[in-house]
């Protein structure tokens, strides 16, 4: 395969752009795999990848109901941060962030990730206790992590409203190397190297039924017919309660609701930063894209979903908190809304598991978390199905840590899935 | 490729209106919604297991489900809505206590 | 291209000469011009620049599908990037800007791209700018971001504001009977169908002018009309574009109030946000006119046919002397005839082969002839054509205007937005509206009728429909057919050039050419939705409204498959962009959210309080005295409140009524402490648990009769205690007999604390010995009088640990209730008091709040495990105790001391070994104050395993955020006073 690089696309300027490959295949369904992943999204992209790359697995298929990434690969705000801090969640999306570093060199593929500061802004003393809580816990874990106060943060931001606020903006608590991504590349980035290391991505491959026995999946029933397994993960996110009753396991501890995310027409840079706040009942969170959109997004709409719509009020809700904190943005336009359908789980934490069957393996729950997660859930989605036991940092993210008192609840809101955005 | 076609994304927006029985039909926006109206809570003194199954794990259905809304900036009644959640069709709404629901009902 | 006004043509009105500015030059143009208009009058050619190649783009079109004339206007906090200049009405003084250009449109810097486009392909920077060129060396993102810098920099549009939006917008609702979404002939002649028939008529026009596509002819009068549609009762709203469509046939609409105004009334929204109800709704949302891919088919001077039109008899604007139209579809000649009448020469190129029509003889008509290659750079200078049989025989035909028209795509936006596929019709190559089953009816050219005979016939029988769904009558009705030409539409989508490399565009804003799709689908971006991101076709300003069948189209002929076949493309709302102010509507500033206070707000400020945001609410943070500071301040009040006397107002409290037989059932059912037996007239520090056993919140119930209780929960959980109550009642115990209020707005409460609470009391109510130690114990309630006569409540309740007293009374009293206790508190030293000393307060006394219990905490760990009754069941009680949450080694509360008495400690603060300064810590420091009565600073918190653990042992507080590390010892959370003495006293 051609390598990507300044070098190439100069020499294809002379030929027409015409000695490019195809990033990656389209192979007919083999009758059996070693492992198949179910969800062309980034989970199940980063996960075949890995599982080829670092644990020299050949025999892998990935299977996609629609088209590779278009699910909450596409819909998501492309925001890329680690400052999680209950034990596992910020060993994992510490880990994840490494990952993100290196992405681009690794994939050969240029994934954009830019590392512009992911400052979340604190509005009362309390709430930058809060935060120095957690952004203490980062530091002590040797993640870069900082609190600025008023007048650092109006030197680096000098347009946010910091004269006739509702919620008066005190500080800052900010990670530098956290920033944002583009999502397209990174889906198109883990297809392209995992179909060079041999992966089969069969896109339109829907799965209809899962044939098993006692302990075990067998096959799977697909639009491409039926494909035998030796081993099963599941990465479909939103819709991985559809799937474990296919399977028939019964409950989950995940809801599916939908979130939206918004994007203005493009103007010259005016945001060179991930600005992120809460209070008053309001979240949201803005970034610009290197096209020059502004990106954000809020709460999810309240009400559990599997449609990708957003809805009306929510569409004013977010437009007020932008306009709360950026007057500016008033004549800036939307451009788009969407939502995507979001594995929302009783305590705001992943799953990367063992299942009640011997050869399939779960990887759900992202709830608002899962882009920047992408890396490193394939890392440790591949490494668990490949040495059949969870790495220690993903230990407790299990189904049975409810059962078992393991509370895993960053935002502290109890089994009410809609509340851990 | 398999030949099929691209399935079209839906991509409405949505705008719910919720018939209220006490104060009549509402925007969702007046709503909290709560949850699965399908969960039976067990007796207070019931085992973990039984709590920790009504409480952590769901059936989150995909299709029509019952489920409870509070009309938080209304009448502040608690509801049991039938609606879809993939269309967000609404099928039916009536107050989750009994009786109120009987007295609603004729209203 | 040399566009010049013509006398006699437009309907623009030639009295009223109106100034405006492009690119600091100064111009005139007239009243009922649009910017485009006017700058055409003024033959300015090039208008803006493209997104990637930066070349030049004239006016393209002369509605809200144009992706050439974008241009900002106005200045500073009222700049406006991204405008479409066609749709921009003039006003006089409009100050309008080039933009995406250096130094200005016609000679632009970046326009160097164009010559590197080769380079530039769909993608290309996906493929590079990760590490040092040429082979990307090196590691982590510093090169890319070095690149990205530069990409940023060049990338955008217009440049926006950074200042404060300084206009307002308003949000408002409607209701009717029937919306009309647009006033084209199918439009108009269904509303009047349908406010003839008596219903309530709203019609919708984006535009400013009624009439939609009748304004391209010359005998129209739109003035006439408006007045013809507002007589007959129809609510027209123009300027207003309906930009989606959701649920229950509700549209969401943007009126454009003063836009168009020089000097606006301050008080008038800049624009307002439309809600509207309908029952029903008619869409007759017209078509759009494609062009066709060629070689340099963006060259300034292209525009569609149709546009071209508009411009003549609209703007009385002839937009070309030597116009070349080319077209695939009946639809020009009338537009070729009026231009050549107008005195234009015109030539129509039409790839069809034979057709049958009375073609005019004055008009030079070249069938089975194709457009092949624009000359031109900055203008057209000619046009290469060749036959359609034949295209290696090109000649050139000298014009400076190349019109075209590629077909027409019916307006299926707003059907799209609920969710229903189009469907394609190949006869006449556009997707036009599927079935609906709501109460949306589309009509005229937006359902794909060319005819505008037909489109009238399509208005009055979707009125009909209208009527019948809405059950006024039942006819039958049926829909005139879909077409309308008397010649097929010929395929024509694209030009193809062997040139290379061409530039064919498909996409005008972002520069996507033909060959960026024959790419994608080289790489393996063959469905739409890779398509779309992999090229970026669709995704500019104009949403794909041009160029988006054109590139199903490419992509079909790659795939060998039809149309449908590939997809279509999903048009999300809005229809058109939508200001994110409009959106906001009024709740800006301080108006974002509802600001709470309490009954004695002003009361709290006159009395020197500084206020302090928490949660909805502003309450006394502290009471400085001249020039303390907050430190001073609280550490005086503290010591006041421990020595004398303090008031605090607590109002925020939530406040429940707990009636009915089963009042204390659900008590005790909520609390985890036994309720059962509390007697009237004593209340209960009570604690709550979820479902899963964590802490909820805190609180006091009261008891005040058999079947009442008065229920206090913190302030932060009000909400939320509320509706949990209702919840449990309403749907999981419904056999109990208890009512619940929220009475947080009924009562006013301020607590009075410190060794003389007594004695102020004492003075403040009418029999002053009700307030004995005898008749009002420690947590005895008391419902009595203040000495004015104004019943209120007492409670003797103490969150500080002195002797204190919580008084409740109606809201409306509060003023009267401060102004009696402040005087005699003043009596006796005493002073008033914030959050900051209650908070310190508490914290020597080692009681929790919201900071402490933060949903992961279990009444155990909060050192409260005592108040876990073993007697009784109560919500949380099966699962308080699962697994882990029972463990030895779990945090439990403890107080911190600095080992050093100087030092001082932030809340937030990581508790850890002294020889293993990382990770989790074995603790975290949840609250601080400085102890005036210790006389050093303190703190509680929780330490794995607790106070047992780590008794004299030396820990350290790591703190690097605020770059601090301290020696600290863990102590008791109990402070001060442990046994409880001054409270009992």
């Amino acid at each position: 395969m051609t390598r990507f690089n300044a070098w190439n696309v100069f020499k294809n300027g002379f030929t027409g752009q015409k000695n490019w490959d195809r990033q990656w295949r389209d192979p007919v369904p083999k009758k059996e795999y070693d492992i198949i992943i179910i969800g062309g999204g980034l989970h199940g992209l980063a996960t075949a990848y890995y599982l080829a790359k670092n644990h020299n697995k050949k025999n892998i298929a990935v299977l996609e109901k629609g088209w590779i990434g278009g699910g909450n690969a596409g819909r998501n705000t492309t925001i890329v941060r680690s400052n999680y801090m209950l034990p596992g969640n910020h060993e994992f999306y510490e880990h994840s962030l490494k990952l993100w570093e290196n992405l681009s060199h690794d994939l050969n593929y240029n994934v954009m990730f830019s590392q512009r500061a992911h400052v979340s802004l604190y509005h009362s003393p309390g709430a930058k206790d809060g935060a120095a809580r957690r952004y203490n816990i980062m530091r002590l874990h040797g993640t870069d992590a900082e609190l600025w106060d008023l007048d650092t943060l109006k030197k680096n931001i000098p347009h946010l409203n910091y004269n006739d606020a509702r919620f008066p903006i005190m500080g800052a608590a900010v990670q530098r190397r956290a920033g944002n991504a583009r999502h397209d590349s990174a889906v198109w980035g883990y297809a392209r190297a995992a179909d060079s290391l041999g992966v089969d991505i069969l896109q339109n491959c829907e799965v209809s039924g899962v044939k098993r026995s006692q302990n075990n999946i067998e096959s799977l029933e697909t639009s491409r017919g039926t494909i035998k397994a030796k081993k099963v993960g599941f990465a479909v996110a939103g819709h991985t309660s559809v799937l474990w009753q296919m399977a028939g396991l019964g409950n989950l501890p995940i809801e599916s609701h939908k979130l939206q995310a918004f994007v203005t027409e493009a103007v010259k840079p005016l945001l060179d930063h991930v600005v992120v706040y809460g209070v008053g009942g309001a979240h949201f969170y803005i970034s610009q894209s290197d096209k020059g959109s502004m990106v954000f997004g809020g709460d999810l709409d309240w009400y559990k979903s599997y449609a990708q719509r957003g809805n009306l009020p929510m569409v004013q809700d977010t437009a007020e908190a932008a306009m709360a904190i950026m007057p500016c943005l008033g004549r800036i336009r939307l451009l788009r809304h969407w939502a995507g359908v979001m594995d929302m789980s009783m305590d705001g934490s992943f799953f990367i598991c063992k299942t009640p069957l011997s050869n399939l393996y779960l990887n759900a729950g992202w709830n608002y978390g899962g882009f920047k997660a992408s890396p490193a859930s394939g890392w440790y989605f591949a490494d668990l199905i490949a040495n059949e036991r969870p790495h220690k940092h993903v230990q407790n993210h299990n189904l049975e840590r409810f059962e078992k008192g393991i509370n895993i609840d960053e935002r502290g809101a109890g089994p009410d899935p809609k509340l851990h955005g | 490729m398999n030949g099929a076609l691209v399935p079209i994304q839906n991509c409405t927006v949505d705008m719910i209106r919720i018939k209220c029985p006490y104060c009549g039909e509402r925007d969702h926006s007046e709503f909290t919604y709560g949850g699965d109206a399908s969960i039976k809570y067990p007796a207070l003194d019931a085992s973990e297991s039984e709590w920790t199954k009504a409480i952590f794990f769901r059936e989150n259905i995909r299709g029509m489900q019952k489920e409870t809304w509070h009309h938080t900036n209304g009448c502040r009644l608690w509801l049991e809505v039938e609606r879809s959640t993939i269309t967000h069709e609404i099928k039916s709404v009536k107050a989750c206590h009994p009786q109120i629901e009987k007295i609603t009902k004729h209203k | 291209m040399t566009s010049v006004r013509k006398e006699k043509y437009g309907k623009i009105n030639r009295d009223k000469v109106l100034g405006f500015t492009w690119d600091n030059k100064e111009y005139f143009g007239y009243e009922g011009d649009s910017l485009a208009s006017a700058l055409l009058a003024n033959n300015i050619k090039i208008v803006g620049r493209s997104f990637k190649y930066h070349r030049p783009r004239g006016v393209m079109s002369c509605g809200v599908e144009e992706s050439g004339a974008l241009v900002t206007i106005g200045s500073g906090s009222k700049a406006d990037p991204n405008v479409r200049a066609t749709t921009q009405e003039l006003y006089s003084g409009l100050i309008a800007k080039g933009q995406n250009a250096f130094p200005n449109v016609n000679y632009d810097f970046g326009g160097i791209n164009n010559y590197l486009s080769r380079f530039f392909a769909a993608g290309f920077y996906y493929k590079t700018f990760m590490g040092l060129p040429p082979f990307e060396w090196g590691k982590g993102t510093g090169i890319w971001m070095i690149f990205e810098k530069i990409i940023r920099k060049a990338a955008g549009m217009g440049k926006a504001s950074r200042e404060p939006d300084p206009d307002n917008y308003e949000h408002a609702n409607d209701f009717c009977d029937l919306l009309v979404v647009g006033s084209g002939p199918a439009g108009i002649a269904a509303a009047q169908e349908a406010v003839n028939k008596k219903l309530d008529v709203i019609l919708i026009e984006q535009d400013s002018l009624l009439g939609g596509n009748n304004l391209s002819e010359a005998e129209f009068d739109a003035s006439l009309l408006q007045n013809q549609l507002e007589s007959s009762g129809i609510r027209v709203m123009s300027r207003t574009t309906a930009f989606g469509v959701y649920d229950n046939t509700v549209v969401g609409a943007l009126e454009r109030v003063t836009d168009h105004i020089p000097n606006p009334n301050s008080k008038l929204p800049r624009q307002r946000f439309w809600t509207i109800r309908a029952k029903h709704i008619i869409l007759a949302s017209g078509a759009l006119e494609r062009h066709v891919a060629f070689n340099n088919n963006d060259i300034p001077g292209v525009m569609t046919v149709n546009a071209s039109r508009h411009y003549l008899n609209r703007y009385g604007i002839l937009t070309g002397n030597n116009i070349v139209i080319t077209t695939n579809n009946d639809s020009v000649y009338q537009t070729a005839l009026e231009l050549q009448e107008a005195g234009s020469k015109v030539t129509i190129l039409d790839s069809r082969k034979n057709i049958n029509l009375d073609l005019p003889k004055e008009i030079d008509v070249h069938l089975n002839t194709l457009p092949f290659s624009i000359n031109g750079r900055k203008k057209i200078e000619g046009l290469d054509v060749c036959k359609a049989t034949d295209k290696n025989n090109k000649n050139t035909i000298i014009c400076d205007q190349v019109l075209i028209s590629g077909g027409w795509s019916p307006i299926v936006n707003l059907v799209s937005h609920r969710g229903i596929k189009p469907i394609w019709n190949q006869e006449n190559l556009c997707f036009v509206p599927g079935d609906i089953k709501e109460n949306i009816t589309v009509v005229g050219s937006a359902k794909g009728i060319w005819n505008k005979n037909d489109c009238v016939k399509s208005g009055l029988v979707g009125a009909n429909e209208a009527m019948n769904t809405l059950g006024i009558h039942k006819k039958e009705i049926s829909f005139p057919s879909v077409g309308g030409w008397l010649n097929p539409i010929d395929t024509l989508f694209e030009v193809k050039s062997n040139k290379f490399p061409s530039k064919s565009f498909v996409d005008f804003q972002h520069d996507v050419t033909a060959e960026d799709v024959r790419l994608a689908h080289r790489e393996g971006f063959i469905s739409v939705e890779h398509l779309k991101r992999y090229t970026t076709l669709g995704m500019a300003n104009d949403q794909g409204k041009m160029g988006n069948i054109i590139g199903l189209s490419l992509m079909a002929e790659q795939l060998d498959k039809t149309i449908p076949e590939v997809g279509t493309t999903v048009f999300r709302p809005p229809y058109t962009p939508v200001p994110i102010g409009a959106l906001t509507g009024r709740n800006v500033g301080k108006h974002f959210r509802p600001l709470r206070v309490t009954p004695m707000h002003q009361w709290n400020i006159d009395h020197g309080a500084k206020m302090i945001e928490v949660g909805l609410y502003q309450r006394p943070w502290y009471y400085p005295k001249k020039n303390e500071t907050l430190s001073d301040s609280y550490i005086r009040e503290t010591t006041i409140v421990r020595k004398t006397v303090g008031i605090c107002d607590v109002t925020s409290l939530g406040k429940i009524a707990i009636q009915g037989p089963d009042a204390t059932e659900l008590v005790n059912r909520i609390y985890t402490n036994p309720f059962a037996k509390l007697p009237i007239g004593k209340a209960r520090y009570g604690i709550m648990l979820r479902d899963d056993g964590m802490v909820m919140d805190d609180g006091t119930s009261w008891r005040l009769g058999e079947n009442e209780y008065f229920m206090t929960t913190s302030t932060a959980a009000a909400a939320k205690v509320m509706s949990w109550l209702e919840e449990l009642l309403q749907t999981r115990w419904t056999d109990l007999k208890v009512n619940v209020t929220s009475v947080s707005e009924q009562w006013a409460g301020t607590s009075i604390a410190g060794p003389k609470s007594r004695d102020v009391l004492n003075e403040c109510v009418l029999d002053s010995n009700e307030i004995s130690n005898q008749n009002l114990p420690f947590m005895g309630v008391l419902q009595t009088k203040l000495k004015d006569g104004t019943p209120c409540r007492v409670v003797r309740i103490s969150f500080s640990g002195e002797l204190a007293y919580e008084m409740y009374i109606e809201s409306d009293y509060a003023h009267g209730m401060m102004d009696i206790l402040w005087e005699s508190a003043k009596k006796y030293d005493g002073c008033l008091y914030g959050l900051e000393a209650l908070g310190a307060l508490r914290v020597e006394k080692g009681h929790v709040t919201a900071a402490e219990l933060d949903g992961r905490v279990t009444i155990d760990d909060a050192g409260l495990g005592k108040m876990a009754s073993t007697k009784k069941s109560y919500i949380g009680s099966a699962m308080r105790k699962r697994g882990v949450l029972n463990a030895d080694d779990r945090e439990m509360l403890v107080g911190f001391f600095p080992i050093n008495e100087k030092e001082t400690f932030n809340a937030g603060t990581i508790v850890c070994e002294k020889n293993n300064i990382q990770g989790q810590g074995i603790g975290r420091i949840t609250s601080v104050t400085h102890s005036p009565e210790l006389g050093h600073w303190i703190g509680i918190g929780y330490v794995n395993g607790g106070l047992d653990s780590w008794k004299d042992v030396t820990l350290v507080g790591a703190d690097p955020v605020r770059n601090k590390q301290m020696e600290i010892k863990v102590v008791s959370p109990h402070m001060i006073d442990p046994e409880g003495k001054r409270m009992y006293a």
